[in-house]
C-alpha cells in the first residue's frame, strides 16, 4: 500500500466514516467546492453532496452551535475551523453549551470540531494557535492531537465515533511534511491512550503533535553525542490524559522532560507536572523540566518565530541538563 | 394586530385538525382548543404564584423567574406547533407557558426550583432549564442568543432528514443584540431550515429598556437584513399570537424557511424575584396591569363568545389542585445524593473519579462544612 501524507490520512478517514453512516456530514467555511483552505475535504462535496457537505457564512458559533443542535438529533457533525485560531469565536458555544449538554440536560452531542494547528509555518499571531490549554480546563470535551498521519487518521476515526464533543487538532507543519503508510482495514486509535514513539532509560520526553518530531531528533542526536538513551510518550490524547502510561515512563526513566510547543504559562506541561508529583514524587531523580514557547503571541518573522518556538536544540541542552543532575 | 415585512400575503389559513366540526372565528381553533390555551396560561401564572409562595419559604434554592403578563406570547406562539409531528421548540426564562404546552408538568417544574434529586436535571440545573427531546422542549442555557444556532442546528437535520419537524427558538429583545443570534438566525436563513424565530419583546433586558438595547424601531425590521419573512403581533392577544406563529410554523414545515416573529407584550415582575424594578417609570407596570393583563383579555374574549363563567371556575379548580399535587409530591422528593454530581459528564468515562480527599467521606454536606447561608437544605 502507497504512504499517505497526514493531511490525506485526515482526509482518508472523511471518506470512510462519511461512507460508513448517512448521520456524518460536514461543515465549514469554504469547504465544499473549494475543498477548504488546506484542501482536507477537497472531493468530499463531489462525492457525498452539497446536503453534507455544507458551506457555511463566517459564524464559528453558528457551526459548532448547529453542529450541537444536528448532534443532539442523531446527526454526527464534523465541523471545521478553517484554522484552529478562530474556535476562539466559537468558545461560549463550546464550552457553555456544547460541553455541559450530557451533563445539564441529557442532551448527547457527539460532534467532532477539526481544524489546523500550530506554527513552525511563519503564520503569525492569528494562523499558528495551539489552544488545546483554553479547553482542557472544560469538563464535557475531549481533546486529541495527533503527530502521525496514522494516528490522525484513527483518532478521527475514533473522534467521529464518540459520543461526545472532541477537538480534534491538526498540525499543520505536518500536514504535507510526513508520510506513512496507513494499516489496512478499519483501524481506530482509541482516545486516551499515549503512544510510545520512542524506547528508552535514561530520560522521558513526554509530548504530542509536532514536537514530537522533534523531541524524536533530540533524542537521536543525544544517542549519538552523548550515549543517552531517551524515551518518548507521544500523549496523542490530552483529554482525557493517558496517567498510567505517563506514570509507567517517569517510574522507568525517573527524569522528565515536558516538550510543547504552546506558550509556558498554564499549558498543559503544568498540568502534567502535578499529575506527575502527586502520583510518582519518590520516582524522580530530577526536577521535572518544560520546554515550551515563550509567553509571547506568536511572531511572524522567522527570526522571531524560530526564536520563539521550542527548537531541536532546546531539547537537546534540556535532555543534557536533566542526565546531569 | 400582525403585519408583515417582507413576507408576502399569508397562505390561506387551515383549519386546525384537532376536531373541524366546532371551528369558531378566523383562528381556526376549536372551542376545546380555546379552553386548553386558557388552561395553559392559567397554569402558568397559577404555578408561578405558588413558586413565589415556596420562594418566600426558602424553599426554592436559587433564583425565581416570572413571566406575569407574557403568559399569552409564550402559550400562543407554542400552541401554534404540531406535537403529533414531533416538532421542538426552545424556551427562555418567560417561556414556562410555552414549556407546560409542549407537555412539561409542574412536579417537574417545582422538583427544578427546590433543586431536588429526582428533577428532571437531577438538581444540575436551575428553575426552567431542562428538556425533553420526546416531548419536543430542549433545555436552554444562560447565554442568551445560544439557542439560535442551537436550533438551526436541530432544524437543518429535520431538513437533512426529509422530516416534516418544525422547530421554534425564543428570544427577547436582549438576546437579538447578541453575536449568537445573528449568527444563529443568519446561518438557518442561508440553509432554509424550518424554524421560527420568536422575539419576545417584553421592554427590558434586566433593567435595560430596549432603547438602549437597539436603534432598531421595531425587532421585526431585523427580518429585512436576514432575508427572512417577518412578522409581529400583540403578544398579550393569545390569538393573534397563535394565528401569526401558526403561519410562520405552516411555512417552515412547507419548505418556505425561516419566519422571525415580534411578540410585543411588557415584563410586569423584575428580571428575577429580587429585583425591585426601580428602573421602571412610575405607573408603567400598573398601567399594564390594570388596561392589559393577557388572562384578563382573553377571559373576556371567551365570555363573549359564551364561555361560562363556571367553566373557567372548573378550569380553575383543576389547575390548583394540579398544582396543589404537584408541590405536595415536590417537597417529599429527596434531595440528590452528593456524589451523583461525578456521574453523566461523559458517556466514557460515565462517572468522573472521585478525588482523593473525598474518599470515604460520603460529603462534606455529611459533616455540615457548607459555607452558612449556601441553599436551605441542611443535610
Amino acid at each position: 500500500m502507497a504512504e499517505i501524507t497526514y493531511l490525506e490520512a485526515i482526509r482518508e478517514a472523511l471518506f470512510e466514516e462519511m461512507e460508513r453512516d448517512q448521520n456524518v456530514f460536514c461543515l465549514g467555511e469554504d469547504i465544499g467546492a473549494y475543498g477548504g483552505a488546506f484542501k482536507v475535504t477537497e472531493g468530499l462535496q463531489a462525492k457525498f453532496g452539497e446536503s453534507r457537505v455544507i458551506d457555511t457564512p463566517i459564524s464559528e458559533a453558528a457551526i459548532i452551535g448547529a453542529g450541537a443542535g444536528a448532534a443532539h438529533m442523531g446527526m454526527r457533525p464534523v465541523c471545521e475551523m478553517q484554522f484552529i485560531d478562530f474556535i476562539s469565536t466559537g468558545y461560549d458555544m463550546l464550552t457553555n453549551y456544547v460541553a455541559t449538554a450530557r451533563y445539564r440536560a441529557m442532551l448527547p452531542c457527539p460532534m467532532v470540531v477539526r481544524g489546523p494547528s500550530g506554527g513552525y509555518v511563519r503564520g503569525g499571531p492569528f494562523h499558528s494557535q495551539n489552544p488545546e490549554a483554553a479547553f482542557l480546563h472544560t469538563p464535557g470535551l475531549k481533546i486529541v492531537y495527533p503527530a502521525t498521519a496514522s494516528d490522525a487518521k484513527g483518532l478521527l476515526k475514533s473522534a467521529i465515533r464518540d459520543e461526545d464533543c472532541v477537538l480534534f487538532f491538526e498540525h499543520k507543519y505536518l500536514y504535507r511534511r510526513i508520510k506513512e503508510e496507513m494499516p489496512s482495514g478499519d483501524v481506530v486509535t482509541p482516545i486516551g491512550k499515549a503512544r510510545v514513539a520512542r524506547e528508552g532509560k535514561d530520560v522521558s520526553i513526554i509530548t504530542y503533535a509536532a514536537t514530537v518530531w522533534k523531541s524524536l531528533e533530540a533524542a537521536e542526536q543525544v544517542e549519538k553525542e552523548d550515549g543517552l538513551s531517551v524515551e518518548v510518550l507521544d500523549l496523542r490524547s490530552l483529554l482525557p490524559m493517558d496517567d498510567e502510561a505517563i506514570i509507567a515512563t517517569v517510574k522507568k526513566t525517573n527524569r522528565v522532560l515536558i516538550v510543547h510547543e504552546d506558550t509556558r504559562t498554564g499549558g498543559i506541561a503544568g498540568e502534567l507536572t502535578a499529575r506527575i508529583t502527586e502520583n510518582a514524587f519518590e520516582w524522580l531523580d530530577a526536577p521535572i523540566l518544560r520546554v515550551t514557547a515563550a509567553d509571547v503571541p506568536l511572531p511572524y518573522s522567522p527570526p522571531l518565530e524560530d526564536y520563539v518556538l521550542p527548537q531541536t536544540a532546546d531539547i537537546v541542552s534540556a535532555i543534557r541538563r536533566l542526565a546531569a543532575y | 394586530m400582525a403585519r408583515s415585512t417582507t413576507a408576502p400575503e399569508s397562505p390561506p389559513r387551515q383549519r386546525a385538525d384537532r376536531s373541524a366540526v366546532e371551528t369558531v372565528g378566523a383562528s381556526g381553533l376549536t372551542r376545546d382548543d380555546r379552553l386548553q390555551i386558557y388552561y395553559y396560561m392559567r397554569l402558568t401564572r397559577s404555578l408561578e404564584e405558588r413558586l413565589v409562595n415556596l420562594y418566600r419559604q426558602t424553599k426554592v434554592v436559587g433564583g425565581l423567574f416570572r413571566s406575569l403578563g407574557q403568559e399569552a406570547d409564550a402559550v400562543g406562539s407554542a400552541y401554534a406547533l404540531d406535537r403529533t409531528k414531533g416538532d421542538i421548540l426552545s424556551p427562555l426564562i418567560r417561556n414556562l407557558g410555552s414549556m407546560l404546552v409542549q407537555g412539561a408538568k409542574p412536579n417537574e417544574i417545582i422538583k427544578q426550583y427546590m433543586a431536588k434529586g429526582d428533577s428532571p436535571t437531577r438538581g444540575r440545573e436551575l428553575n426552567i432549564h431542562y428538556g425533553d427531546l420526546v416531548r419536543g422542549f430542549i433545555g436552554q442555557i444562560s447565554h442568551l442568543g445560544d439557542m439560535v444556532p442551537v436550533m438551526a442546528g436541530v432544524t437543518l437535520s429535520f431538513k437533512m432528514r426529509g422530516e416534516k419537524r418544525v422547530g421554534m427558538v425564543y428570544v427577547g429583545d436582549g438576546a437579538t443584540s447578541t453575536g449568537a443570534f445573528h449568527e444563529g438566525i443568519n446561518f438557518a436563513a442561508v440553509q432554509k431550515c424550518p424554524l421560527v424565530v420568536i422575539v419576545e419583546n417584553n421592554g427590558y433586558a434586566y433593567s435595560t429598556p430596549l432603547s438602549k438595547q437597539t436603534a432598531a424601531k421595531n425587532l421585526v425590521d431585523k427580518a429585512i437584513g436576514y432575508g427572512v419573512y417577518g412578522d409581529s403581533a400583540d403578544g398579550n392577544d393569545v390569538i393573534a399570537t397563535y394565528e401569526v406563529t401558526k403561519r410562520a410554523v405552516d411555512r417552515a414545515r412547507a419548505g418556505e424557511g425561516v419566519t422571525l416573529i415580534e411578540l410585543v407584550t411588557y415584563r410586569r415582575k423584575g428580571h428575577a424575584e429580587h429585583d425591585n424594578q426601580s428602573y421602571v417609570p412610575e405607573g408603567e407596570i400598573d398601567r399594564w396591569a390594570a388596561t392589559n393583563d393577557p388572562i384578563d383579555r382573553y377571559l373576556k374574549a371567551l365570555a363573549d363568545e359564551g364561555v361560562s363563567s363556571e367553566e373557567i371556575a372548573a378550569i380553575d379548580a383543576r389547575v390548583i389542585s394540579e398544582i396543589d399535587g404537584a408541590t405536595d409530591e415536590a417537597e417529599a422528593s429527596p434531595m440528590p445524593e452528593p456524589n451523583d454530581s461525578l456521574v453523566g459528564v461523559y458517556a466514557d468515562p460515565p462517572t468522573t473519579p472521585e478525588l482523593w480527599f473525598r474518599k470515604g467521606i460520603r460529603s462534606a454536606v455529611e459533616k455540615h462544612e457548607r459555607p452558612q447561608g449556601w441553599g436551605t437544605h441542611d443535610g
